[in-house]
């Protein structure tokens, strides 16, 4: 075979290689699109759902020829007027305020410490305590309400949304403290001992070095304490039942459904208003779930 | 500035004992270095100095007081770390000041100490830039001034230089020798780089296996080994160890390695060696010593011809390997005078070099 053909062949398998590669890359490229908006579709569609009929008028509502996809008697804002003026929704939403901020500060205040200890702080049986934390965190809410209730009831904070600033830390505190163990374990070691010698106690430890360098972990855990405490249903359920005392999730639901009477329209603007706070957290806190604090800390 | 004591200090992990029971003095002001292979007990020496790992047993003492039960803060030491352990959300100035502040030096004190560390260590610029914004070599001289600043008894280094480039290492070596002879504080260095040991060092600690197989200056270690760890252990590349048998040689001696290879033993040797004739030992000589035959004085019974297997050009001198009884042994040779591989060349050894070493107690005799 002269060197002409030999280098020509050579040339016309790469090409093939390339191209092969380009065909794959492309096959892969329209099948994650196919599922990625199948998948959009499916979970924007209750969303959509929600604000179109959050701003529809009751009388387009409740006509059955209209299509329910579309609003077609004009945008109006009577619904949130109405939730807002007629309904208890503000003391809702104060009393939802009030709870997850509380639980919130004391997520945050025991899952940082306990995970610090049991990530941080080599002892005797602490990898097994870091375990049974995470372990609790499997027991589901519906089983756990029962015995909660008899504590609650106790504690005489039965019907008191400060019962649910009690009961929250349940879900909340074992989550957050699994992923802030990873997160401080992932620091590494060599911080704490520059620390050591440098003179902090492990007060200051925390707070200087590892709080600061934890963040992203820090917010992430909170995102999630924020989530779990604003979206929950069962626990108020359980608990509450006075429209003063209640909170969003349950006190929506329980205000605008009068037997077999659906206010839709004000349920919709509701769950609207209810879902904007979690949605801008997200928006304003999500950087920091890819912000890399710890470049830099050491070679890499 | 102190000095520091180890005296019959004992580190049992569970059942290992990483180190086993070592006895160190370093004087005030002494640049030591702790060297030897992985898992040879150096770094885990150093932690316990630091105080960040219990002694099991025996005792540490910095400037004269026992400091086995003081934590770290409380030892007056300053350490420098292998990956820089800078605080990734301070910027170089606060990583400095961060244990003066703890320490509540007041803010004029921080500043005149930081400057002057920035100045020593050439760092003025980059004060303001947080970790991730320098350099592998910058963050180590951060690291280094965050010691410095401190002004601390003792400085403890655990391999600060292991994550550089090698032409970085080579600079910061020389930098960080040029440190101590400004601030002169006693330093103890760990590395498991002998040519880092042998620069940096007043005095090297060779250990191996958590025990300390010798203490002496750089030039002595390379001289007078004590042990075949310690001949081998230091010297790039390692020495060479034959098996021989010691013969008499009229009224001198000679190092029989092969059938054809007999070297005599100098005449200020025969004395020392004499006990030892008819036995079989282990010859070790450095590559350095087996070179082309260079001075015209030279006894012609050290010179030998063997066929090269490989031949490595590296400029100013070329190495060449050749086996003798099934034995790899290395000499360094004048580029111009290297024969090829498969080719034949003569060498000569130089024997006022050579070591005898007993194969059953590994001591150099």
């Amino acid at each position: 075979m002269s060197t002409a053909a030999v280098v020509a062949r050579g040339a016309g398998t790469g090409l093939g290689l390339k191209s092969s590669l380009s065909r794959n890359r492309r096959w892969a490229l329209i099948a994650s699109y196919f599922f990625l908006v199948l998948f959009a579709i499916f979970f924007l569609i209750p969303p959509y759902y929600m604000v179109v009929t959050a701003f529809k008028s009751d009388a387009e509502v409740a006509h059955m020829a209209t299509n329910p996809w579309i609003i077609a008697n004009g945008v109006t804002l009577d619904q949130f007027k109405l939730l807002l003026t007629q309904s208890d929704f503000l003391i809702f939403f104060k009393n939802t305020a009030i709870v997850t901020l509380c639980v919130v500060a004391i997520t945050m205040v025991v899952s940082v410490l306990a995970a610090f200890s049991l990530g941080r702080m080599r002892f005797w049986g602490s990898s097994i305590l870091a375990t049974g934390i995470f372990l609790t965190y499997l027991v589901p809410d519906t089983l756990l309400f029962i015995p909660l209730f008899q504590i609650v009831k106790a504690v005489g904070l039965l019907n008191s949304y400060w019962g649910m600033v009690l009961v929250y830390p349940t879900l909340t505190v074992p989550f957050c403290t699994w992923i802030m163990i990873g997160y401080f374990q992932s620091i590494p070691k060599e911080l704490d001992e520059a620390a050591l010698i440098d003179g902090a106690g492990h007060m200051q430890m925390l707070t200087k070095i590892f709080i600061p360098v934890a963040m992203p972990g820090i917010i992430a855990a909170m995102i999630f304490a924020f989530t779990v405490s604003w979206a929950a249903f069962v626990y108020p359920m359980a608990f509450l039942y006075s429209a003063d005392q209640q909170v969003l999730t349950v006190g929506t639901v329980t205000s605008l459904i009068r037997a077999d009477v659906y206010k839709w329209g004000m349920l919709m603007a509701g769950a609207l208003l209810a879902a904007a706070p979690p949605l801008v957290i997200y928006a304003f806190l999500m950087d920091y779930y890819i912000a890399g604090l710890t470049a830099g800390a050491t070679k890499g | 500035m102190a000095e520091v004591s180890l005296r019959n200090v004992v580190k049992r992990f569970d059942n290992v004992e990483a180190v086993r029971s070592i006895n160190l003095e370093i004087p005030d002001n002494e640049f030591v270095v702790l060297v030897g292979p992985s898992g040879c007990g150096k770094s885990t020496t150093l932690r316990m100095i630091a105080g960040l790992e219990e002694v099991t047993a025996g005792d540490i003492y910095i400037g004269g007081e026992i400091v086995n039960d003081r934590p770290p803060k409380d030892r007056d030491i300053a350490m420098v770390f292998q990956n820089y352990a800078l605080y990734p959300h301070m910027t170089a100035y606060e990583n400095m000041s961060f244990g003066l502040k703890l320490r509540k030096f007041s803010k004029d004190e921080i500043r005149r100490r930081v400057d002057n560390a920035a100045r020593i260590l050439d760092i003025a610029e980059l004060l303001e830039r947080k970790p991730k914004a320098l350099s592998g070599g910058q963050r180590q001289r951060v690291a280094m001034g965050r010691a410095i600043v401190r002004n601390p008894k003792v400085f403890l280094f655990d391999e600060p230089l292991s994550n550089l480039d090698a032409k970085l290492r080579v600079q910061m070596r020389t930098e960080i020798k040029r440190v101590h002879q400004m601030v002169k504080t006693t330093t103890v260095y760990v590395t498991h780089d002998q040519v880092e040991a042998m620069t940096l060092a007043d005095r090297v600690v060779v250990m191996n296996g958590g025990s300390i197989e010798q203490i002496a200056s750089p030039q002595d270690l390379y001289h007078h080994p004590k042990t075949r760890f310690v001949a081998g252990f230091i010297g790039s590349p390692a020495m060479n160890f034959m098996r021989c048998r010691l013969e008499q040689n009229g009224a001198g001696l000679r190092v029989r390695i092969s059938d054809k290879i007999g070297l005599p033993v100098p005449a200020a040797r025969t004395a020392r060696y004499q006990q030892l004739a008819g036995k079989d030992l282990t010859f070790g000589l450095r590559p350095e010593h087996i070179t082309e035959p260079r001075r015209s004085d030279r006894d012609q019974n050290c010179e030998f011809a063997v066929t090269l297997d490989v031949v490595e050009p590296m400029g100013m001198e070329t190495m060449v390997f050749f086996t003798v009884d099934g034995q790899e042994i290395c000499g360094r040779v004048d580029p111009n005078s290297a024969a090829g591989p498969s080719e034949t060349m003569r060498l000569y050894a130089n024997m006022d070099h050579m070591h005898l070493i007993d194969p059953q107690t590994n001591l150099v005799l």
